[in-house]
């Protein structure tokens, strides 16, 4: 009943098997315990995987440009609410207050335990 | 088919055989799209009677102070801010949203595109069923032990995660379910709008034929979607704080106040314009139809709307002058809220410029329309002082913030709706309203409307606060001219409401013994004017094509002055 | 009377496909303010990569590979149902189904585990951030495989054949989502 957007199938197996090779990346990026190696292997490849699973399974570039353009709208979004909350929750201590569990957070620093991972 | 005789939309189903509905499944589980506006229609009526109570019962307090109050006792500071705290929530969620986007939009926008019905009608009808229970929700906080939440609609936690500050522990969980189910319901609405006005339109109707109020209500729904995500994240992580102890938004505990302000300014921002563009819409059609005046210009108006959606997701931190943001911030912000005054005061040029040169007549929806760009002006001219974070440090939780936003807020809610409800009701019921006395009912309306808040704004200026329910405690604030002001602003406010009843009796008896209207009895050019008055189930006997766009009056050379969208060149 | 309004399609897409795609576009705004919220407090506190170190990567890991393995069953489930073969697509969409089960079942498994050992909601910050963001997901992930099981018995018997691409990418989304928390709670330690 409803027009089907015409377009060739990609080989989905495949583009599985990218997928799955990336997760593995992923896990083992952070294994080498260089903080930038961890960032761009933790959020370099999501933003990869994610690409390709709505270019290849949501079939994002088939259709109309408008949809893509709304999603990206939201995302947009997002960055602006994250653009302009953050440094007002992230601020940790002003001219007559302190949030004290965040000063105190500040003080230790994120790299500091990038070794240690889950088991 | 044969059946068009009937009030409110007939029989519910496609099949070639008529059943024989029961009330049951034709009026309260129907999918049809008129019946599903008017039952948004009556719970938001209904809704309005009891945020209209309480506004009533508070006012009195604040008037009279610990003296008992008709029809309600005496008022505990608890009462009272219980009171202020679910008549803003009621007025915002229970009567303007679904009013104006879902009983306006449902009803019309399958008659005005030209259509049967929505394209999801089940999904419709769920809409509607979640938002009875988010009602029903609400109504319940007022009853359990501790009753309804009391820390304003805002919400602020700590105040709204910990019991022991409000005091109302069931009230303040069951306040936040009834508001996350009227969103769900609001989402599932808005798929209705967006995807039937995008894909259901009568052949010939391009995107620029579209009447304005549907445009505009599409336009909310997808702004209303876009800013709603981070207050039901927030909502959830408020609910767990209440029920589960967890510490979100606890400074004791690593938590952060400032971010559950954020979640939900992100989205109280552009909620309010979310409701004020339905408003413009509806003004949009009832001016042109009572000026017999194209509208100024169509595509400035529609871009201008798109702008200040738009605009309006990068103001709300304008709520949070003095909660101790960055000052830096601030500036970005009151840039942002100065420069959002300029489209909306370029929508009331374009508006007046559509009067200019029309032949205008008095009718009572265009008394009202009228008197929303009136009252809208004041209110968004006082906006500015509010939106320049040096002015606001000493005007924010004055009377003043009150006072600036109820004159947007009534327009839109009361003034915008009752323009649209005595421009619509005859296709509605088939049947015209008594215009003696909508004349009377709207001048009983708009004069005590200013009377009401005029008066708030000089208290605002003087320095009075929101949300203290007497005023005795404060010397300066206690002075004989200013509790005459109080007392002005509440008799007002009794006055208004009586005159609400002359509208009531207007509606429900010429519902029934109105002089019948023809189909178009307005003339108008919009294309549920060229469906019977009330449409039948499935609206037009054939689908309508479209020839020209909404605004076609007064076109010279023709002998009418209207010029249906739906009348072949 | 036929009804109209379904059948129309001005803008060239789909009525239904139009309606997944809002549905879509809300859940990022909503994912997107709480993980937001979530990044905001991360960044600044150093220490919760303490506790962030008690995430179980493998269990997070598989439970990635189960949710890209679905979504790949998701999208064979579509390219079946348009060479409209309708048993094959609700086979696949069931292998769906079943990979959102043993989502589900991992994550039971994890979160007793980790419960155990005294990490609740209410422990910390973090934790309570942990326990929403992936509860609010995998509530997402039960009610995806109920409408799926709904569309798949539809579609076995060769009705509605178009619903199994749009439940596809609804699925698609929910493993979106976790293709963005698997690092922001597993592995960014």
């Amino acid at each position: 009943m409803s027009e089907h957007a015409e377009h060739a199938h990609p080989n989905y197996v495949k583009v599985w098997a990218i997928l799955v090779g990336l997760l593995i990346l992923s896990i083992l990026g952070p294994m080498i315990g260089i903080q930038w190696v961890t960032l761009l292997a933790a959020f370099g490849i999501a933003i990869v995987k994610a690409y390709l699973v709505a270019k290849n399974f949501m079939h994002v570039n088939v259709e109309p440009r408008f949809i893509s353009y709304l999603l990206l709208t939201m995302l947009a979004l997002m960055a602006l609410f994250y653009a302009g909350v953050s440094p007002d929750v992230m601020k940790h201590e002003g001219s007559r207050w302190a949030k004290p569990d965040w000063v105190a957070a500040a003080a230790a620093p994120v790299a500091e335990t990038l070794g240690e991972h889950g088991h | 088919m044969a059946e068009s005789a009937q009030t409110l939309g007939g029989d519910a189903h496609a099949h070639e055989h008529h059943e024989e509905q029961g009330f049951v499944s034709k009026y309260l589980f129907s999918t049809d799209h008129k019946i599903i506006g008017m039952q948004y229609l009556f719970t938001g009526m209904a809704m309005a009677m009891i945020g209209g109570f309480f506004a009533y019962v508070f006012r009195m307090q604040l008037a009279f102070p610990d003296q008992s109050v008709p029809l309600f006792g005496m008022v505990s500071p608890a009462d009272y801010n219980s009171l202020v705290t679910n008549h803003g929530s009621i007025m915002i969620f229970w009567v303007a949203m679904p009013v104006l986007i879902a009983a306006f939009g449902n009803f019309l926008i399958p008659l005005m595109i030209g259509c049967d019905d929505m394209v999801f009608p089940k999904i419709n009808r769920l809409s509607y069923q979640i938002f009875l229970i988010s009602a029903i929700v609400l109504i319940c906080s007022f009853f359990v032990s501790g009753g309804g939440f009391g820390g304003a609609w805002t919400a602020y936690p700590p105040l709204s995660a910990k019991a022991q500050y409000n005091l109302t522990p069931m009230g303040a969980s069951l306040w936040l379910v009834a508001v996350a189910l009227e969103f769900v319901a609001f989402l599932l609405g808005g798929i209705n709008f967006v995807t039937t006005t995008m894909n259901s339109r009568a052949p010939g109707m391009r995107l620029y034929d579209i009447p304005m109020v549907v445009w505009m209500i599409v336009l909310a729904s997808i702004m209303f979607m876009a800013s709603v995500g981070p207050l039901i994240a927030g909502a959830v992580m408020l609910f767990m704080d209440q029920q589960i102890g967890t510490a979100f938004f606890d400074p004791d505990r690593g938590g952060d106040p400032i971010l559950w302000q954020h979640l939900f300014w992100f989205f109280g921002h552009p909620e309010v314009y979310v409701v004020l563009l339905p408003a413009v819409g509806i003004v949009a059609d009832v001016m042109c139809v009572f000026a017999r005046k194209k509208l100024f210009a169509y595509k400035t108006v529609l871009y201008t709307a798109l702008g200040t959606g738009i605009l309006s997701f990068f103001v709300w931190a304008h709520h949070q002058f003095i909660a101790g943001i960055d000052p830096r911030m601030a500036n970005v912000f009151t840039i942002t809220t100065v420069l959002i005054s300029i489209p909306i005061a370029e929508m009331c040029f374009v508006y007046i410029a559509t009067l200019y040169g029309g032949s205008i007549s008095f009718t009572t929806p265009m008394l009202w329309a009228l008197a929303f760009i009136a009252e809208f002006l004041i209110g968004g001219v006082t906006g500015i002082f509010l939106g320049a974070s040096g002015a606001d440090i000493y005007l924010h939780d004055t009377y003043f913030v009150l006072a600036h936003f109820h004159y947007t807020f009534f327009p839109i809610a009361i003034i915008a709706v009752y323009a649209g409800l005595t421009y619509w009701f005859p296709k509605m019921f088939g049947r015209m309203m008594n215009e003696t006395l909508g004349k009377l009912h709207f001048w009983g309306t708009v004069i005590p409307f200013n009377l009401i808040f005029i008066p708030l704004f000089l208290l605002g200026t003087t320095g009075q606060h929101r949300r203290i329910y007497s005023f005795e405690n404060f010397p300066e604030l206690a002075t004989p001219a200013m509790q005459d002001l109080r007392v002005l602003a509440t008799v007002s406010l009794v006055v208004m409401l009586l005159f609400q009843f002359i509208f009531l009796w207007n509606y429900f008896s010429s519902m029934f013994r109105g002089k019948k209207a023809g189909n178009n009895p307005w003339r108008a050019n919009t294309l549920e004017w060229s469906a019977p008055s009330p449409p039948p189930h499935g609206n037009f006997a054939e689908m309508p094509t479209v020839y020209r766009g909404p605004y076609e009056y007064a076109v010279p050379g023709r002998e009418e002055d209207y010029w249906p969208q739906n009348v072949p060149n | 009377m036929i009804p109209i309004a379904t059948t129309r399609s001005v803008t060239g897409i789909p009525t239904g496909r139009l309606a997944v795609w809002w549905v879509v576009a809300s859940e990022i705004v909503i994912f997107g303010g709480l993980l937001s919220s979530y990044i905001m407090h991360r960044i600044a506190h150093g220490a919760w990569s303490h506790y962030a170190a008690h995430t179980n990567t493998w269990a997070g890991g598989f439970n990635t590979f189960v949710l890209l393995t679905s979504s790949l069953s998701a999208v064979l489930a579509h390219k079946a149902s348009v060479e409209n073969d309708g048993p094959k697509a609700a086979r696949l969409l069931g292998l769906t189904i079943l990979g959102g089960g043993v989502f589900i079942t991992v994550k039971a498994f994890e979160w007793t585990h980790e419960i155990h050992l005294g990490y609740t909601i209410t422990s910390n910050t973090f934790w309570s951030f942990y326990y929403t963001a992936a509860g609010l997901h995998a509530l997402h992930v039960i009610a995806g495989m109920v409408i799926m099981a709904i569309v798949a018995n539809d579609a076995r018997k060769g009705i509605a054949l178009h619903r199994v691409e749009l439940i596809g990418i609804y699925w698609h989304f929910v493993d979106l989502v976790w293709i963005f928390l698997f690092p922001l709670l597993y592995i960014a330690k």
